[in-house]
């Protein structure tokens, strides 16, 4: 079990989710095992005691996380309901605690993933295993991080940044990651062999996560080499997937990639229409924050942005579309495929961003930070010209 | 009352006679319905042998059934398991539930034996006993053909008449209720067919959240690559399974002595498809739609069947699979416990069987002809009286299903204890361990998997009482169908208080095993998983499983199941759960 754990706490620490102090980790078989001491385990043992779960994470989040979450629930009804793919799909909304008891913390997770007590941290909880819990806690972050940029920008437009707000906002950007830089390179073509392409793949998908364009799940990649689709697996985490890639065919001749990631009929449509060969697909945050900042009056289909955006919108001239995750009506394998054409990338409101490559993935990543980085300084500009509250 | 329709039908064979049993509202909260409801039931009598009139035949079906809750139109056919001694169950689908709700009932519980075959036709709220004596020893589909009109149906065919252990019901002339061999008991009480149809609404406390939630949940299975995705079960059916598991080198070859089977890319999903061209169908109420059947009316076979007259066997003849499935259909013989029983014949008799000896060995066993006669009784039995138990591939007497335990430990505890014998779904761990659902686990591994075991058993005892298909659950979670729960009934629930109903439901279905002499020497594997490798090569190492990790892992599912170290229940936590002393 110590493997396990210390497994769990690098990955916290190492993606920005936790620190300084290290989480709380609890495990339960036929016993319950902690990680470490803490005062606060006698709480978090009768949590266990009332719910039908195997793991769970307690944990102060990590700047800037904690001053936006702490944020968002003490000016929270008890639930803070972000806008973003995830936790539309996922999570449903977040709820909030103000009371750190077992009771109460027990009653919110029996209904949700999570909850959040503001000025003592998130707990998550999973049913097979840590990386649940550690999924949600890095779903939690994520999604509150968006919705507190979403919101500040909303208020800004609205001239209705009040005094508190303004504060968690300066304080925040203070302890932002600079923008992301990259002056390397990566595998250049040819990407000629089945063993060239799995090691493009996990070396873009390892820089993917070092440079925190994605948290550990948020994302896929995929490679076309021949008439094989290799991509990565469903709720593979990007910088692990050495036993987590798929060979799809692309004649459908073989279901093994029954396992592959949930937006294979996107990169499957975008390989099969167009030349490009290389695909990454991740969030990363301020692409996501701007994506649902739009300025049309009085659409018809406000609040349904997600699904069916009649509109054309860009963001710093890459193109934002609308689309769910999956297979379903509204599939975004609808509509990135033909966005992406001609374009170095497409934003998926609420949801991430695509880039391509027609040879390796040298192109799609460093589009994937330069459209990123561009995102994050049309944000402040925003911002900037709406009132003087601070610079990045 | 919303959700449940408050009256269960009590039949009687013996008189014949019919009364309406109303049950209380407590009950159904504490055991929902479906599986729960049919333990609850049952229990009192668990310990009569499976033929004796007195022994309940249970069909039941959960509040959720015939309301627009997503994949809800299941039922659960319920009795003591004529093949393992143990609580016998199988979940359905079809529209059976969907038309049991429609005439206004949560269940049927029928005893009592008939001086003739007969069949039970209701309409409503009229029920009506009919001689069936004109069709003895007709197949399934004949019978089902016959009855059209008359709504859903379930039939057993000349397999259970024949006396054959692993008998089956089928719904509606393609669903099977093919584990626990359900279909002799039907045959026990001289009972050939149900047909059912109804004209009634089951009420709805407050169709908007019910509307919210659907939504919530078809938001999940879109995201699902294994539910709708481009290789999905919805565009493959459960055969999409089939490559997976011969990738991972856990497909259960040649009566499970190898787990890779080299023939396999040819006897695929995609190969079934391109030559059969089905169409998709599927439950009453699902939008999932796995089933898949051709323009004329032939079910394409599920992934255990696939697998087993294919891999298992070694017959590598599409045309024998399809024919295969059709004869276990026709004669209702589960596809499973056949296609293993004739492993087990092949290797002891050490004679690889042709396409053609397949299905004349099929047709002998629903006939009762020839070593039929023994081979009808199961594995278990037939490899115990050729001096050869160990080359019998069960649980608990009941052949196993299509994932080799090799290659997913968390799936060789839950084959051991599962209370009906070996069978992958009462957990079914292949959820994380392989399809990386809700996320991936490791396959290889029994750290943490007691529990996991143990809170699967939970989930799909609520899944298959409420009753909801548990493919869903590779999606949504108990917490999207808790709001489903309430929005039907009105009774506010959380997750977390199904998963406490899941917890009752399957410790009353230990300890009706226990009453009936079940024990820790009961819940074990094979020996063969422990001694054997399935495959070397590729990097992919199946080895023998760990005898002394198997049984701490299994001590450690006795602890977070809270039962004694033989693995029986405990009278003070059953008190705790409310469950009375059989």
């Amino acid at each position: 079990m110590n493997q396990i754990f210390r497994t769990y706490e690098n990955k916290l620490i190492k993606s920005g989710l936790v620190g300084p102090d290290p989480p709380l980790l609890g495990c339960l078989d036929a016993y319950l095992e902690w990680n470490r001491t803490d005062r606060e385990r006698v709480t978090l043992e009768d949590i266990f005691k009332q719910l039908n779960i195997n793991a769970l994470i307690f944990s102060q989040p990590a700047e800037p996380y904690r001053s936006i979450i702490d944020y968002l629930a003490e000016t929270s009804n008890g639930t803070i309901t972000p806008n973003d793919c995830e936790t539309r799909t996922f999570l449903h909304d977040l709820p909030v605690s103000f009371q750190f008891s077992s009771n109460s913390v027990a009653s919110i997770l029996k209904t949700r993933k999570s909850v959040i007590i503001p000025g003592h941290g998130i707990i998550t909880h999973g049913t097979v295993g840590l990386e649940q819990a550690y999924v949600t806690f890095s779903s939690v972050c994520f999604a509150c991080f968006v919705k507190f940029f979403c919101d500040f920008l909303l208020h800004a437009k609205n001239g209705h940044v009040d005094t508190k707000r303004r504060q968690v906002f300066d304080q925040v950007i203070r302890n932002l990651d600079p923008p992301v830089s990259f002056n390397g390179s990566l595998m250049k073509r040819p990407l000629n062999s089945i063993k060239r392409v799995y090691e493009a793949i996990q070396e873009a998908g390892r820089l993917t996560v070092e440079h925190r364009l994605v948290d550990s799940h948020f994302g896929n990649i995929s490679f076309r080499h021949g008439r094989t689709l290799y991509i990565s697996q469903t709720g593979s985490s990007l910088d692990q997937l050495k036993d987590a890639i798929d060979p799809c065919p692309l004649d459908g001749s073989s279901c093994v990639p029954i396992t592959a990631s949930s937006e294979l009929p996107t990169h499957f449509e975008i390989v099969q229409h167009s030349d490009n060969k290389a695909i990454l697909h991740g969030h990363p945050k301020f692409s996501v924050i701007l994506s649902m900042d739009c300025d049309i009056q009085e659409c018809m289909c406000r609040g349904e942005c997600h699904l069916a955006c009649p509109h054309e919108r860009f963001v710093c001239g890459i193109p934002i579309v609308s689309g769910e995750v999956g297979s379903g009506p509204h599939s975004l394998c609808n509509t990135v495929p033909e966005a992406i054409r001609g374009n170095p990338g497409v934003i998926v409101y609420g949801h991430g961003l695509f880039t391509t490559g027609k040879t390796d993935f040298n192109q799609p990543f460093k589009h994937l930070i330069q459209i990123e980085n561009n995102c994050r300084t049309e944000y402040f500009n925003r911002i900037r010209s709406l009132e003087n509250v601070g610079s990045c | 009352m919303y959700g449940w329709c408050g009256k269960i039908a009590r039949i009687h064979l013996t008189d014949p006679s019919w009364r309406v049993e109303v049950p209380d509202l407590n009950v159904l909260k504490t055991f929902i319905g479906g599986r729960g409801l049919a333990g609850y039931y049952i229990r009192k009598k668990i310990t009569l042998d499976w033929n004796h009139p007195d022994m309940p035949l249970l069909l039941f079906a959960g509040p959720l059934v015939n309301t627009r809750s997503p994949t809800s139109g299941r039922m659960t056919i319920m009795s003591r398991s004529p093949l393992t001694g143990a609580v016998g169950d199988s979940s359905v689908g079809g529209s059976f539930g969907f038309q049991l709700k429609k005439a206004g009932f949560d269940g049927i519980i029928i005893t009592g034996k008939s001086d003739r075959l007969c069949g039970i036709e209701i309409k409503d709220n009229n029920i009506h006993i009919s001689d069936a004596s004109h069709l003895k020893s007709r197949e399934t589909g004949d019978v089902h053909s016959l009855l059209k009109g008359r709504g859903s149906t379930a039939v057993i065919g000349p397999a259970a008449e024949n006396g054959v252990l692993f008998s089956s019901t089928i719904i509606d002339g393609h669903f099977a209720a093919g584990r626990s061999g359900i279909g002799l008991t039907f045959a026990s009480k001289n009972l050939k067919y149900i047909t059912i149809r109804g004209t009634g609404k089951t009420k709805v406390f407050n169709p908007k959240d019910l509307k919210s939630a659907r939504e919530d949940v078809f938001r999940l299975t879109a995201a699902s690559p294994i539910l709708l995705g481009k290789f999905g079960i919805s565009r493959f059916g459960t055969g999409a399974l089939y490559d997976l598991m011969d990738a991972r080198r856990m497909m259960p070859t040649d009566n499970f002595r190898k787990t890779q089977f080299d023939q396999a890319f040819k006897l695929n999903a995609h190969a079934f498809k391109k030559k059969f061209k089905p169409k998709n169908t599927g439950c009453r109420g699902c939008h999932i739609l796995c089933k898949k059947i051709t323009r004329n009316q032939t079910s394409i076979p599920e992934f255990e069947t696939m697998s087993h007259f294919s891999a298992l066997l070694g017959n590598t003849d599409i045309g024998t699979v399809v024919k295969a499935n059709r004869i276990c259909n026709e004669m209702g013989m589960d596809t499973i416990s056949a296609a293993s029983t004739l492993a087990c014949f092949s290797e002891i008799s050490k004679k690889k069987l042709s396409p053609n000896e397949v299905v004349s060995l099929l047709m002998d066993i629903g006939k009762k002809k020839g070593v039929g006669v023994e081979l009808g009784q199961g594995a278990a039995k037939y490899a115990g009286n050729c001096g050869r138990s160990d080359l019998a591939m069960v649980v608990k007497g009941q052949e196993l299903p299509a994932y080799d335990p090799r290659g997913a430990y968390g799936m060789a505890l839950a084959y051991a204890t599962s209370s009906r014998g070996g069978c992958h779904l009462r957990a079914y761990p292949i959820s994380h361990e392989i399809l990386r659902k809700p996320v991936a686990t490791d396959r290889f591994s029994f750290n943490g998997k007691a529990r996991m075991i143990k809170i699967g058993e939970d989930l799909n005892a609520v899944a298959d009482s409420l009753t909801a298909c548990k493919f869903t659950f590779f999606a949504a979670s108990l917490e999207e169908y808790a709001k489903i729960y309430t929005a039907v009934t009105g009774i506010k629930t959380s997750g977390q208080d199904l998963f406490e109903v899941g917890e009752r439901i399957c410790y009353n279905e230990r300890m009706m095993n226990a009453a009936n002499g079940f024990t820790e020497k009961d819940d074990d594997l094979p020996v063969r998983f422990f001694t054997m490798p399935g495959y070397t090569d590729d990097g992919i190492d199946i080895k023998p499983i760990d005898r002394e990790a198997f049984l701490t892992a299994r001590s450690n599912y006795y602890i977070a199941r809270k039962l004694n170290k033989n693995g029986t229940p405990v009278s003070k936590v059953a008190k705790e759960l409310g469950l009375e002393p059989i």
